[in-house]
């Protein structure tokens, strides 16, 4: 394939690059001419929905950003906040769904690339990915093949890079048949003092492009991220780029080393769009011109070209505008990593973003207005239809509600992921505190006391699916609870909103209600977003995925010696409910999964008292009250009961509240932890709660190889192991 | 109690390594590049685990042609101890220093896991600190850490007692040979394992098994 730049544009050329009649004619009135070629695949780069976010950029308004520890909000490559001691956490979530669809293994490994290299290019080294999946019915044709080569792609690149997974989630459901999610987080360490920005300063500085060769591969990926999809796209394979984690190993060494030397002026990977998009954001947000002469960098392939040039995806590069004095010392260390280093343009003081191409001006653009007057739309929505509710006791209880909770603990929601993870390097790094199978994932800050990071990533799609706005709350509500069942103190959050076609009125109603409840949720919570990322276009002929806002979040344990953990249970230790008992069926996973139905209200979160419960847990797990700790959520007290049993080996015996049996055991109301706790501490926690009206109670021993609810059942601890291990190796074989 | 470690683009454990090193000698190793010619004087060489040059090619195959390589095979004719781990068992192997060639995992699936491995020789400068027969605990992470040589070779390492760890019954992650996890050359001064003692040295990583490893090949007291 090869464009050539002397190619007349024509209306099936502008449609073809995702761009519509009105916004060719803004290009018009802009640069009062035709583009070329290569300027108009600049424009469609700059003004596709995945770099500009028109369609939501109204919205994303809405959410609170800052907060006492933020140290950098959303418009950079990642957020940062502040954890003391000199040392910043710096964090995304991003989203790679179409690529992974169409080629799950490439797909799925370059969306870590990519994240890994939001984070590095800001200075911090990478100390912990998670990543999210999303995925059809296990019985669809292709779902044993996407979640395998998903797994692969993730594990090859995290692995090699040398970083460790420390969590993710899970699902499957029919909405995700032909349209996958994978959303991947990265999170890195840096000092405050040496965070690195894309602005540049500085006039006739040196623009360097560092890291892989150019290729052909990802021509259009990120206008392919702002399609629906239909049956052709799966042939869309040349539009997904290759992911090399050896040398974007080396780029973070070479980076961090450069940095180190004080030779960088300002930094920008290219990620979507990449070179147009990492020059322009450089050239925009530092008041400055740049001119690219496109004979010097470095390709792969022969005749490629400026169009080619600057839309590649081709992965593992950077761009950076250099001191330069350091240019020599900057040279040495790249060669020493194997790596190109080339000074492909400079920086002006004319506003103008100029290409050059064998001694041809293929643009002569305004800089700041490539991105400054990308389009920006008011889509029109419509509130989503509020569902009914449903009474617990209009809801069967069914006879055997042991049998109920192994057939949960059977299933490809609720089984033990140990299959994914133990493909995830989970241990690199010699800091990870809780593995991934428990609630947070948390890895200590070596060489900084006894601090250490707690992360979490959730997001319940059937409420969002029911409710957005509650369903946008209650993600955030689950991430914030995650984090705080360790001990942490949840600083901040990132979000990837994976939604439909925004041109439809009701879809776009979805985002506008999940970012309504993501944003009240924050601001209840002092949880701000400081990083994130939109996927809209998530249909495949016409039929939308769920709403599915991916919230992930970060907290701050001060001392992991009192951290809580799900398993850290003895015989003798009591078991505490704290939150009160369940009442809420509607849209739950006993409905689903039991009873196969999806009806309902999602269970309501009330923030103040989210906030209370969580208030109370964290200061007991910090003041070492607390040693095993799990959150309430899907699948109710009894698969929380049976998550610390499986985990812990040690059994149980329970007793319930009078009342609806089904309710107390699969209620998935919100708000709700179970605790474990030395007996000779009951009368002063539940004293303490009682003090300040949160409903707790005692609900049991530890002990014995049984789980058992007095009344109603009981499950050895084999079978429910056996039940929880084994969904997954069974389906993958 | 000086110790070097080797540096090739793309190993990931060195700083695993490196601290564990820091922690149990009180001082830091000194850091090879792949180019140098010549090493410091020290007690321990180790060339840590990771993914040089992308694991491209075979595994080590590519680090262990770099000048580095005939230093480290200096010193060890020497004497000088040498510990590759996980990449560094497989560039030991690659390189000669080590016989025998590790493939894929049976699973051909990455694995990462804690598990358990026999003590099968307690008479060497690396594991006498523990007692034969002893099972400790040690993670895994790799992808090709499935050992395999030829019979006349596996019949020789195991009348020489040359095989140090072993995975304890049942708990082989890899499939390979008589349950293999590492084995030393004849003199008894290079050790190449799968295994990673460096991340399970201090309570923080839910125990200290791998430890006692490095007492034993640096003379701490543990």
């Amino acid at each position: 394939m090869s464009i050539s730049d002397h190619f007349a544009v024509n209306e099936e050329l502008i449609f073809a690059h995702g761009l519509q009649s009105d916004e060719y004619q803004r290009i018009i009135d802009l640069i009062r001419r035709e583009p070329t070629l290569t300027e108009l695949g600049i424009f469609s780069a700059m003004w596709n929905e995945h770099c500009s976010y028109k369609s939501s950029k109204k919205w994303l308004k809405i959410m609170p950003t800052e907060g006492n520890y933020v140290i950098q909000g959303p418009g950079e490559n990642a957020g940062v906040v502040d954890i003391g001691n000199g040392n910043c956490v710096v964090f995304k979530m991003e989203s790679h769904n179409h690529p992974s669809f169409i080629e799950p293994y490439q797909g799925a490994a370059t969306g870590v690339g990519g994240i890994l290299r939001d984070i590095f290019t800001m200075g911090a080294r990478p100390v912990a990915v998670m990543n999210s999946l999303r995925l059809g019915m296990p019985n669809h044709p292709r779902t044993r093949h996407l979640i395998s080569n998903v797994v692969a792609g993730i594990g090859n690149y995290s692995n090699a890079f040398g970083v460790p997974t420390v969590g993710g989630e899970v699902n499957f459901e029919k909405c995700y048949n032909d349209n996958i999610l994978v959303n991947t987080f990265a999170a890195g360490i840096a000092r405050t003092d040496s965070i690195f920005f894309s602005k540049a300063e500085g006039i006739g500085l040196p623009v360097v492009y560092l890291g892989a060769q150019t290729g052909r591969d990802g021509i259009g990926g990120a206008m392919m991220a702002s399609e629906e999809f239909d049956d052709e796209n799966k042939k869309k394979r040349p539009t997904v780029q290759i992911g090399d984690p050896f040398t974007e190993k080396c780029l973070l060494e070479a980076c961090l080393e450069l940095m180190s030397i004080g030779a960088v002026v300002s930094i920008q990977d290219m990620g979507a769009a990449g070179l147009t998009c990492s020059a322009v954001e450089m050239g925009a947000k530092g008041d400055l011109g740049i001119e690219l002469n496109l004979d010097r960098v470095p390709l792969r392939e022969t005749n490629m070209t400026p169009y080619e040039i600057m839309l590649s995806e081709s992965q593992e590069r950077m761009l950076i505008i250099l001191r330069t004095e350091k240019e020599k010392q900057a040279k040495i260390i790249f060669h020493k990593w194997g790596l190109n280093f080339s000074i492909i343009g400079k920086t002006t003081d004319d506003l103008r973003f100029r290409i050059l191409h064998q001694g041809e001006e293929v643009a002569n653009l305004p800089i700041k207005k490539l991105g400054d007057e990308a389009p920006e739309y008011e889509r029109p929505w419509v509130a989503p239809v509020k569902p009914i509710s449903i009474d617990a006791k209009h809801i069967d209880e069914v006879k055997d509600l042991g049998v109920a909770l192994l057939k949960i603990l059977n299933s490809a929601d609720h089984s033990s992921k140990r299959w994914i993870y133990e493909q995830y390097d989970t241990i690199i790094q010699g800091n990870t505190l809780v593995h991934p199978g428990g609630n947070a994932g948390v890895i200590r800050i070596e060489g900084n006391g006894n601090q250490a990071l707690a992360f979490s990533s959730d997001v319940t799609p059937r409420y969002c699916q029911a409710d957005p706005y509650e369903g946008g709350k209650q993600a955030v509500a689950e991430c914030w609870r995650n984090i705080t069942t360790s001990g942490a103190m949840p600083l901040a959050a990132t979000d990837s909103l994976n939604f439909g076609n925004p041109e439809k009125p009701e879809i776009m109603g979805q985002l506008v209600f999940a970012i309504k409840g993501i944003a009240d949720a924050c601001r209840a919570l002092d949880f701000p977003i400081v990083s994130g990322n939109v996927s809209l276009y998530n249909e495949t002929n016409g039929k939308s995925i769920p709403p599915t806002p991916t919230i992930a979040g970060v907290g701050l344990i001060s001392n992991w010696m009192n951290m809580a953990t799900i398993d850290n249970l003895k015989e003798g230790d009591s078991l505490l409910l704290v939150g009160g008992d369940g009442t809420h069926l509607g849209q739950s996973i006993y409905l689903r999964d039991i009873l196969g139905k999806s009806e309902g209200t999602p269970p309501r979160v009330n923030l103040a008292v989210e906030k209370r419960n969580g208030n109370f847990i964290r200061e007991h797990i910090e003041s070492g009250y607390i040693c095993a700790c799990n959150d309430i959520s899907d699948g109710g007290l009894a698969l929380s009961l049976a998550e610390m049993v499986i985990k812990s080996g040690y059994g149980a015996t329970i007793e319930l509240s009078s009342g609806l049996r089904h309710a107390i055991l699969y209620g998935e109301d919100q708000a709700r932890y179970i605790i474990a706790v030395d007996k000779n501490r009951i009368k002063t926690i539940l004293k303490k709660a009682e003090d300040i009206a949160i409903p707790a109670r005692f609900l049991g021993l530890v002990g014995g190889k049984t789980l058992s609810i007095k009344d109603c059942f009981t499950l050895t601890v084999m079978e429910m192991i056996d039940a929880y291990e084994s969904w997954f190796p069974n389906y993958m074989k | 109690m000086k110790t070097a470690i080797i540096q090739f683009p793309g190993l990931n454990r060195d700083y695993d390594m490196t601290t564990a090193l820091k922690k149990i000698t009180g001082y830091l190793p000194y850091k090879i590049w792949q180019t140098e010619t010549t090493l410091p004087d020290v007690d321990m060489i180790v060339i840590p685990g990771g993914f040089s040059y992308g694991d491209y090619l075979r595994c080590g195959a590519i680090a262990a042609r770099q000048p580095v390589i005939q230093a480290i095979r200096k010193k060890a004719e020497k004497g000088v101890m040498v510990l590759g781990v996980c990449n560094g068992f497989q560039i030991l192997l690659e390189s000669g220093l080590l016989p025998g060639t590790l493939m894929r995992n049976i699973s051909l699936k990455f694995v990462c896991r804690k598990v358990k491995l026999e003590v099968a020789n307690a008479d060497t400068a690396f594991s006498r600190s523990y007692s034969p027969g002893q099972i400790i605990r040690c993670p895994v992470a790799h992808h090709d850490g499935n050992y395999f040589t030829d019979k006349k070779t596996l019949e020789q390492l195991e009348d020489n007692g040359q095989v140090v760890f072993r995975y304890a019954k049942g708990d082989n992650p890899n499939g390979s040979i008589h349950d293999i996890a590492g084995i030393i050359n004849k003199r008894g001064n290079i050790l190449g394992m799968m295994p990673h003692p460096e991340n399970l040295i201090e309570p923080a990583h839910g125990g200290i098994d791998g430890r006692f490893l490095f007492t034993s090949a640096l003379g701490i007291a543990s």
